[in-house]
């Protein structure tokens, strides 16, 4: 329509319409896209939160007549989880007779991961293997039953420590996923938190130079 | 001699195809996209070697903020006409004599954020137009032995919805003792799997053979 006009407009002259291109510019359009797309791409992959799961053992009910389960005291290894990010350990089983002394570690890499790991280097070794074989094609398995695989390699384990977790009160819960975080990464097959005992708090408060605060009945 | 003349043509590329690539993506990361809406309290998760991905649907969430406050959510379900939210709210109401309108209801399932509310106050944090005004109200469910909310938040959440999974997102100074109360809370309620909400990290390889 302009053309039209703008040709009559010329008297004399060569009527040269002039020739518009029917070309949009879409750079503007297509920048645009591309910083949407960006954040939307951007959005979509990191808005995903990662879980941990973990499963407690069943709660025995005060009316059930359920044993707890018994456990070996060579295998066993106790974690207590203390304030200020300390861990504390001691093997077996604590006796009010003969006090073992609790070890002092922390949530390093030569921390508690070593002294898992040296308890448990048998069964990290198998999975280890396992999961190398499965890399390098020695072993063909279906990718999603390799999980339910390294759950049997667990299962079948019967050397690695069974590890009782307990946590101080003044422990945080960033603590608590870490110690657990360590049982994954060292691969523990067996491990439990549970609650601290009175005879625990005391061995915990004595190591921290506090004076001990609890006694048998002050537990409820 | 005549001179050659160049055509003077600009170098136009057809951005079209390009264009229409572009609007397919855009729409599809557009649609696909669920925006996740503001949380009440920050919460800074821990950090684990996890990698599985948190569920999308049927999960109930028991969040715990810095100052100890205790938050809950839960989805609508995998499809949006289920509405396990209004559903769960209406059978709290039941509880506590509380009759919440359809308005309210409809208000709930839309509120995509976690809660931390004392169901006496749920009408008013309904009613509440800005973040300030819930602020206020937000003083985290109440989880003593009285007045039990969080137990019959899981309780309720459990029967509407009996596939419900159990995430915990807790922050990461959140004292142990409230951690174990919970946790009693849920066991008590047969909830044993949970799943805690944590962040990715990479952590070195363990020397095995040392």
């Amino acid at each position: 329509m302009a053309e039209i006009i703008q040709g009559d407009n010329h008297k004399g002259g060569k009527k040269k319409a002039k020739k518009h291109s029917t070309h949009i510019d879409m750079t503007p359009m297509v920048d645009l896209m591309c910083l949407l797309i960006t954040f939307f791409m951007l959005t979509t992959a990191f808005s995903k939160p990662k879980v941990m799961e973990i499963v407690l053992p069943e709660k025995i009910k005060k009316n059930e007549k359920v044993e707890p389960p018994k456990i070996a005291d060579s295998r066993t290894l106790n974690i207590i989880v203390g304030p200020n990010d300390k861990v504390y350990w001691y093997p077996g089983k604590a006796d009010p007779a003969a006090l073992v002394p609790l070890q002092e570690t922390d949530f390093s890499a030569t921390g508690i991961r070593q002294i898992l790991l040296d308890r448990n280097r048998a069964l990290f070794l198998k999975i280890e293997q396992f999961q190398q074989d499965v890399i390098t094609g020695k072993l063909e398995i279906k990718q999603d039953s390799v999980a339910s695989a390294i759950r049997q390699l667990k299962k079948d384990d019967d050397t690695g420590p069974i590890v009782l977790i307990k946590f101080y009160k003044k422990a945080k819960y960033k603590n608590l996923v870490d110690i657990i975080d360590e049982m994954s990464i060292v691969g523990i097959a067996r491990y439990i938190i549970t609650d601290i005992n009175w005879l625990e708090e005391g061995m915990v408060e004595r190591a921290l130079g506090m004076p001990v605060t609890v006694s048998p009945t002050a537990q409820k | 001699m005549p001179k050659i003349k160049l055509p003077t043509k600009t170098p136009h590329i057809d951005m079209t195809p390009m264009v229409d690539l572009f609007a397919l993506l855009l729409t599809f990361f557009m649609l696909t996209t669920t925006f996740r809406p503001q949380e009440p309290a920050p919460v800074d998760t821990p950090f684990s070697v996890s990698e599985t991905p948190s569920p999308d649907a049927n999960i109930m969430t028991v969040v715990l903020s810095a100052d100890n406050r205790v938050f809950f959510n839960l989805d609508n379900g995998p499809d949006t006409i289920l509405h396990f939210r209004p559903k769960v709210l209406a059978e709290m109401g039941k509880r506590y004599n509380i009759v919440f309108t359809d308005a309210e209801l409809r208000k709930f399932e839309k509120y995509g954020a976690s809660f931390g509310v004392n169901i006496k106050d749920m009408q008013k944090f309904l009613a509440a137009t800005d973040s300030k005004e819930r602020e206020v109200l937000e003083k985290g469910i109440p989880i003593d032995s009285v007045d039990n909310q969080m137990a019959l938040w899981v309780l309720f959440a459990r029967q509407v919805n009996p596939a419900v999974k159990c995430l915990i997102k807790g922050d990461n100074n959140v004292e142990y003792p409230l951690v174990k109360k919970v946790l009693d809370i849920l066991q008590d309620k047969n909830v044993n799997r949970f799943s805690l909400i944590t962040s990715l990290e990479v952590v070195e390889v363990v020397d095995a053979k040392k």
